[in-house]
């Protein structure tokens, strides 16, 4: 199942979707001599089979001299909604942009050359691998260009040049075509190539900048998790994260990622979605929920040894994840019952990782490991069947029946 | 009287564009030149022809006779001469053995026999008056009616549905017919509530036809209401959603009860009746009228000036398309029914048939035809299936041929309303997927059965 080319083979059943036909000949008008019967009537009598079998042809070039017009035979419905892969793409980057703008203001002029790098990176990976596996290219489909601008969003503001590329490589390489294109990664791409290259090349990837106007009085410095980890291995206690300035890291102004400061760029975004339809609330919710619960007990048990929700609410990318990577449609549960789970998982995952783990950034962590779990929420989380007898829902009982 | 219900899970918003044709009187076509009445007009077995060519017919003259109990006798729709007997293109896209007759121009009609007063007719006539008639249900589904009038031994019918919800997107067939004859259809519903012998009759309609709700309670309170009927009676007023016609989407609304996965109405003791089919009950039952005509919306943006018309049945599509001034610009599809889950057609030569609620005429420009893409699990589908089915995962079963997989997601459960297909960012035709499960996993299944 890896070749999109199967993919986009059309249903064996019936004309390919939209089949300009004409009347075939053997159609004679009514009132002409009886035609004989025998074969299409037997055809009649096992319709739906013997469609399914046959592709027919569509007759329009062979009955070439008709005077007839063609009209276009498919199957129902006959109208659509207009929302299509791409204008959902083309949605979210939108919805990126406001935190895209922000962290250029803050970190210079340098973030378009991780963009460009990232975004560019994708595409161009996409399109070799298609090419290479003699597919047809879809990387107008804006996939490709989504994971490229949350890989760079998600990049230290003084990435370099080849850890872009490698990102790229990676994320749409490794993370998804090895898998069968869009639709069949199970892991969320961009997420795939951070962890990668977080273990690859941790020099890098956590070498952080303070922000400035246009990124003019950068100096280096680590995040707000990064000091707190520190200080929790030297059983130093809260250490200098202690001093985090909430407020700056809501408006936007503390150290991180390129695209992840400002809690309100990214929220704009993330309502601008919800709005639209493209993403739902209970992912997001329930992850940002289960972290404030969850963190807010520690702090309440102990405040000298644990950060206030609103710490971990701002900081580490944890809204940027919660609002466009835990609500990636391929890599998230089908139901609303399962995107509860697995935002409650993700949130517990992160929590878990940030105060006992090797890692300061847990929240890419998380969304994998919750990643590798979709398929099995998805088992148990079908929706109620109509006319089903209690607890038999779509997908729960197992396997065909005898 | 009019009661007011919450909407059902899942269902879809299209564009209604009912205004095209909503306000428009039905009008009584002229009589075309020949019909073509397929002997296939119903669910069950095809009518045996007992006319052959060169023979006289009048207006109302049985043609085919009923070759069983799940079928319907067909009629001639018009007085003439039979000029061929023929496997002809029929909507369902499929050729159907068909009786041509071209008209002399003088609907002579057989003489007919009625009751005057068809309340006092004994229940069992009025089924055997029903079949004759060839009843078949109106909605489009086009099960014969005298099998859904006797209900078999030991199934209770406690709730007659009438459905004039009309929700598929475009068609005022049954809207026209709620306004301009709805003491048709009460009475025609008296008949059948009293045939079934149920407790109570609901009438379901979407609220965006509030005018027909009024009017068929006026016909209602007209006929004495419950005292009429013999038992209660009420007009359910529905959100409108699609599919909401649907006949486990109308019971689950007016009465709470679900259909069970793989049953029928009748396992829960209740019966769906369409409200043309209920008018053509009366009009068997008074006149001895067999079904000849029905109303049809002609309609589309691709149609000069949409509206309604009684129409015989057997009418060509073309006959209908020019009465209403012909086509606009490029046509792209000439659907039968609605849009949801209309057949589209590749010719205007198709007949009107006992099912065909409207004719639909979409321009080129309209048609949003993309690549299909692989299904990038956005879930849409499942929110808007009213059965609660996962159709992308179907669908994904069905591209990889693993049928005996699909079965895990009850493809068999799938009414084919065709919302999953209407909101898929991908394109990917999920009924047509689901349709094609269907059909792989009973041949697989009778393959068995016969080893």
């Amino acid at each position: 199942m890896s070749t999109s080319d199967d993919n986009q083979t059309p249903p064996p059943d019936g004309p390919p979707s939209e089949t300009p036909g004409k009347a075939p000949a053997r159609h004679a008008p009514p009132g002409s001599a009886p035609a004989p019967g025998g074969a299409a009537e037997k055809r009649a009598k096992t319709p739906s089979t013997e469609s399914a079998k046959t592709t027919p042809k569509p007759a329009a070039k062979a009955s070439g001299g008709s005077p007839e017009v063609a009209y276009t035979l498919s199957y129902s419905p006959h109208v659509r909604r207009r929302v299509s892969v791409r204008s959902i793409m083309v949605e979210v980057l939108i919805a990126l942009l406001p935190a895209t703008l922000v962290g250029l203001y803050q970190f210079g002029a340098y973030g378009l050359w991780i963009i460009a790098l990232c975004v560019g990176g994708c595409m161009a990976v996409e399109a070799a691998c298609q090419k290479l596996m003699r597919q047809k290219i879809t990387v107008d489909d804006g996939s490709a260009a989504v994971t490229g601008l949350l890989l760079a969003l998600s990049m230290p503001p003084r990435a370099e040049w080849w850890l872009c590329l490698v990102g790229a490589l990676v994320a749409i390489g490794l993370g998804k075509q090895v898998f069968g294109g869009l639709g069949y990664n199970p892991f969320n791409p961009a997420m795939l190539a951070r962890v990668a290259l977080l273990i690859s090349f941790p020099a890098q990837m956590t070498h952080f900048v303070t922000p400035s106007r246009w990124g003019l009085d950068a100096v280096t410095t680590a995040t707000p998790l990064n000091q707190l980890q520190e200080a929790r291995i030297r059983g130093l206690g809260l250490g200098e994260a202690a001093h985090t300035d909430l407020g700056a890291a809501f408006w936007g102004g503390i150290p991180g990622s390129l695209g992840e400061t400002s809690v309100v760029a990214v929220l704009v975004g993330g309502l601008y979605l919800l709005y639209r339809g493209h993403i739902r609330w209970d992912t997001p919710a329930a992850m940002l929920g289960t972290v404030a619960l969850v963190s807010g007990l520690f702090w309440w048990h102990d405040p000298t040894r644990y950060m206030p929700p609103q710490f971990h609410l701002a900081t580490g990318g944890l809204m940027l994840v919660a609002f466009f990577i835990a609500t990636d449609m391929v890599t998230s549960p089908l139901t609303p019952k399962g995107r509860l789970i697995f935002g409650v998982g993700c949130g517990l995952l992160t929590i878990v990782i940030r105060m006992w783990g090797g890692y300061a950034e847990a929240v890419s962590f998380a969304i994998l490991l919750m990643n590798s779990a979709v398929p099995i929420i998805d088992r148990y989380t079908a929706p109620r069947l109509y006319g089903a007898r209690r607890g038999r829902g779509a997908g729960t009982d197992g396997g065909p029946r005898p | 009287m009019i009661e007011r219900f919450r909407s059902f899970f899942g269902g879809i918003h299209p564009a209604y564009r009912k205004e095209l044709s909503a306000t428009l009187p039905s009008e009584v076509l002229p009589l075309p030149e020949q019909v073509v009445l397929p002997l296939l007009q119903h669910i069950g077995m095809p009518a045996e022809a007992v006319v052959s060519v060169g023979d006289l017919v009048r207006t109302g003259q049985m043609i085919g006779r009923a070759a069983g109990r799940v079928s319907a006798p067909v009629h001639a729709t018009l007085s003439g001469t039979v000029t061929a007997i023929a496997t002809l293109p029929h909507p369902s896209g499929r050729e159907v053995r068909s009786v041509v007759i071209r008209s002399d121009g003088l609907d002579q009609w057989l003489p007919l026999s009625g009751h005057d007063d068809p309340h006092q007719v004994p229940v069992d006539t009025v089924r055997q008056m029903v079949q004759e008639a060839g009843l078949a249900g109106l909605g489009g589904a086009s099960f014969p009616t005298h099998v859904k009038l006797d209900p078999p031994v030991g199934k209770a019918v406690r709730t007659l549905i009438v459905n004039g919800v009309e929700c598929e997107p475009y068609l005022t067939a049954d809207h026209r017919l709620m306004l301009e004859e709805p003491r048709r259809v009460v009475d025609g519903a008296r008949l059948v509530a009293r045939v079934l012998g149920v407790e109570r009759v609901l009438f379901g309609i979407e609220d965006n036809k509030p005018d027909a709700i009024q009017a068929l309670a006026a016909a209602i309170q007209a006929v004495g209401g419950a005292r009429g009927f013999g038992v209660p009676v009420s007009v359910g007023e529905l959100p409108t959603k699609y599919p909401q016609g649907g006949e486990k989407q109308l019971i689950t609304v007016l009465t709470g009860l679900e259909v069970p996965s793989g049953g029928l109405p009748i396992d829960v003791g209740v019966v769906v009746h369409n409200v043309g089919t209920c008018a053509a009950v009366f009009d068997a039952v008074r006149f001895g009228k067999p079904l000849v005509e029905r109303i049809v919306t002609v309609t589309g943006e691709g149609l000069h000036r949409p509206g309604n018309a009684r129409v015989r049945l057997g009418t060509p599509a073309r006959v209908l398309v020019e009465h209403f001034g012909g086509t606009v610009g490029r046509v792209g599809k000439v659907v039968f029914g609605g849009p949801m889950m209309g057949a589209a057609q590749f010719s205007l030569e198709v007949p009107v048939i006992k099912g065909t609620s409207g004719i639909l005429v979409i321009p080129h420009d309209a048609i949003d035809s993309g690549d299909i893409r692989p299904c990038i699990r956005c879930s849409a589908c499942i929110e808007v299936c009213p059965i609660g089915l996962l159709p992308n995962m179907i669908s994904v079963c069905t591209e990889v041929r693993a049928f005996a997989e699909s079965e895990r997601y009850h493809p068999f459960d799938c009414i084919e309303c065709g919302c999953c297909s209407y909101v898929c960012p991908s394109y990917r035709p999920l009924v047509q997927m689901i349709r094609f499960a269907k059909t792989e996993v009973q041949a697989s299944r009778s393959a068995q059965t016969k080893h």
